[in-house]
């Protein structure tokens, strides 16, 4: 069992499959930060990451290229950004009932555009997805690994630093905070509250389209129904997981999928020993104990999930 | 853009607000029907027929309201405490998985009681599931701050993977040829028909005596003074002294009880055995249901019964001019959405300019 273990965390197709795991729940949680470091609870994300899934895919079947499907993702999941928005920070309406309002009418509308689309068909149409960048396999340790990832798995590490850089570094991130933490002193100091949440939102919500987009346009060659699975929601624990902080993000998102990534490899191994469920299960029951332990030492975001309006105590 | 809170609620408003909603919600979805290539006009026709035309389609929109109405209290009660139970799906799930193990293992005799008492047993087994499968998150949340959105969310699905697993396992029909489909309960279990010639069955009598009974309990009792005051500000009532943590598990109990019958009563009044795609999103449906009843009771029921309306109404003006069912999953979030900015716009006037 730990001769396995160990080969197991040897190979080199291990981990590329534990960064493909965790390239959209990177993407995610970096977008769920975003919201929330600014006060804004996005649980639209789950349908988001369905819309930007579709819309990507479409985009590429239609014939454009592979980046312009990224793009369109992108911009489909900033209009649901937007709409959260205008809902929360502009009408100050429930966060919670919202997001999931907006979870509701992303994958229902997806799943409606599908359908229009391609009518009868059974087996999903597929399009040339991305490409592993085999030209990374000469680089030190970290290569063979990183040459079996596509562009956006890249795209999804690099976002790290920088998300990071954003937030603690300059005064975009610095506002961002303030209205997450305390809105009246950061309407004090001259912002306005709902423009900088607002912006918040829509990016953080690119990213999770963008999450979408890497399931369709580099993890598979289709869009299926329930493609998405609950990922969205593991972004959201994630986030607590790792206290608000992109690094731990990072780590929390690798973490996670190194545990799914097991959980498949001794499926496999174990062959019917245990009901396959219980290794599905895993995943799931993992995020709810990273909720548990953290939930002592989490230190929320001041403000989030409360409205904010001017004048008002 | 700002809000200017109303001296006093506008009366119009109040009519206005769900009227304006639903001519909104309407009108967006017709734009997606004429997507779809198909007649707007008609269309509508066909959808309203189809769920309130005729003595079949009353009935059909009835059966498919049961767990609606159970589902929707589910969320009103919890959400009036401000325990934000998503977990309903689960919940239903787990009421269904009890309700075969109470009705259906070993040919519904792997309890030597009379029939009546097994009934009995059985919907308490249900609704004990369900309460179980959400006191868990509730506690969580009561005595670790663990949010409980995301821990219902999360738990929806492992009560889906467990249900799996059962219909693989002990609760496998032997005569499913290979459908992952439980055996079925003893017929002696089975609701009666509340319609003749229909599929309308007592469950329908059942939850609504229970949105009777709980409008009652949140009105008239102590406990739903409680219940009302630990939503309304929970700091403020643990200041006068009410039980904050055990009004909340106590709700979270009677929530998760709720969607646990609304499970049972699928099994027992429906379809007879459980399967995996027994509730097409009931749980989930019920919160939308419980928002567009501003929370209230019996504002669940016409909520469920207008959601259901519109599921059953699109299916068949899907089979008529082809237009996706997926569009009844789209009028439902549209009319959600559009309620909350209505309620929003009885209370709250909006300033375009500061």
């Amino acid at each position: 069992m730990l001769q396995t273990l160990l080969d197991l965390f040897g190979s080199a197709a291990f981990w590329i499959a534990v960064l493909r795991i965790a390239t959209p729940l990177v993407l995610g949680t970096l977008g769920v930060l975003l919201c929330e470091r600014a006060g804004v609870l996005n649980l639209g994300i789950e349908g988001i990451m369905v819309a930007g899934a579709f819309a990507g895919w479409l985009a590429v079947y239609q014939g454009h290229g592979l980046w312009t499907g990224v793009a369109v993702a992108g911009a489909v999941g900033a209009g649901c950004g937007l709409l959260h928005a205008l809902l929360t920070v502009g009408l100050s309406v429930s966060q919670h009932v919202s997001g999931l309002g907006l979870t509701m009418l992303a994958s229902s509308l997806s799943y409606y555009g599908y359908r229009v689309a391609f009518p009868k068909l059974t087996t999903p149409p597929t399009i040339e997805p991305f490409t592993p960048l085999a030209g990374l396999a000469g680089l030190p340790l970290m290569g063979p690994v990183l040459a079996g990832q596509t562009a956006l798995t890249l795209v999804a590490l690099l976002l790290v630093p920088c998300v990071a850089y954003v937030l603690q570094r300059t005064p975009a991130g610095l506002a961002l905070r303030m209205v997450g933490e305390s809105p009246a002193a950061a309407e004090g100091q001259g912002l306005s509250v709902a423009v900088v949440r607002t912006l918040a939102v829509v990016a953080g919500s690119t990213l999770m389209g963008l999450a979408g987009a890497f399931l369709t346009l580099s993890a598979f060659n289709a869009f299926f129904f329930n493609m998405v699975n609950g990922r969205g929601w593991v972004c959201v624990a994630l986030v607590v997981f790792a206290s608000w902080r992109p690094g731990k993000a990072l780590w929390g998102a690798l973490l996670f999928a190194t545990f799914d990534a097991l959980q498949l490899r001794l499926q496999q191994q174990a062959g019917g020993a245990l009901p396959y469920q219980l290794y599905l299960m895993l995943p799931y029951a993992l995020s709810i104990l990273a909720l548990v332990v953290m939930a002592r030492r989490a230190a929320y975001p001041q403000a989030l999930m409360k409205p904010y309006r001017k004048g008002e105590r | 853009m700002r809000l200017e809170a109303r001296s006093a609620e506008a009366r119009g408003a109040l009519l206005w607000a769900p009227l304006g909603a639903i001519v909104f919600t309407l009108a967006v979805c017709a734009l997606l029907v004429a997507w779809a290539g198909a007649p707007v006009g008609r269309s509508y026709a066909l959808l309203f027929e189809g769920a309130f035309g005729s003595r079949f389609a009353w009935s059909e929109t009835l059966t498919r309201a049961t767990p609606l109405v159970l589902t929707g209290l589910a969320a009103a009660v919890a959400f009036r405490a401000r325990l934000y139970n998503i977990g309903a799906e689960g919940q239903l799930y787990l009421g269904a998985l009890a309700a075969v193990a109470v009705g259906g293992l070993h040919g519904g005799a792997a309890w030597p009681l009379p029939a009546p008492l097994l009934f009995i047993g059985m919907l308490l087994g249900g609704a004990l599931a369900g309460a179980l499968w959400l006191l868990g998150p509730a506690w969580l949340k009561q005595r670790l701050g663990v949010d409980e959105v995301v821990s219902t969310l999360l738990l929806n699905f492992i009560a889906l993977l467990l249900v799996s697993m059962a219909l693989d396992g002990p609760m496998k029909d032997p005569l499913g040829m290979g459908w992952p489909q439980s055996v079925a309960i003893d017929p002696a279990l089975e609701f009666g028909k509340l319609l003749a010639r229909s599929r309308v069955h007592n469950g329908l009598l059942l939850a609504l005596v229970l949105a009777v009974l709980l409008w009652w309990v949140e009105r008239a009792t102590t406990f739903g003074f409680a219940l009302q005051a630990v939503g309304a500000n929970a700091r403020a009532a643990a200041f006068a002294g009410l039980p904050v943590q055990r009004t909340v598990l106590l709700t979270a109990l009677m929530s998760g009880a709720l969607a646990g019958l609304a499970g049972v009563g699928e099994v027992a009044g429906r379809t007879g055995y459980l399967t995996l795609d027994m509730s097409p999103g009931y749980g989930y449906s019920g919160i939308v249901i419980a928002m567009l009843a501003g929370l209230h009771p019996l504002g669940v029921v016409a909520g469920a019964v207008f959601v259901a309306g519109v599921l059953v109404g699109a299916d068949s003006m899907s089979r008529a001019v082809g237009v996706p069912t997926y569009l009844a999953d789209v009028i439902v979030a549209v009319a959600l959405l559009s309620m909350l900015v209505a309620t929003l716009l009885t209370r709250y006037r909006v300033r375009w300019r500061a």
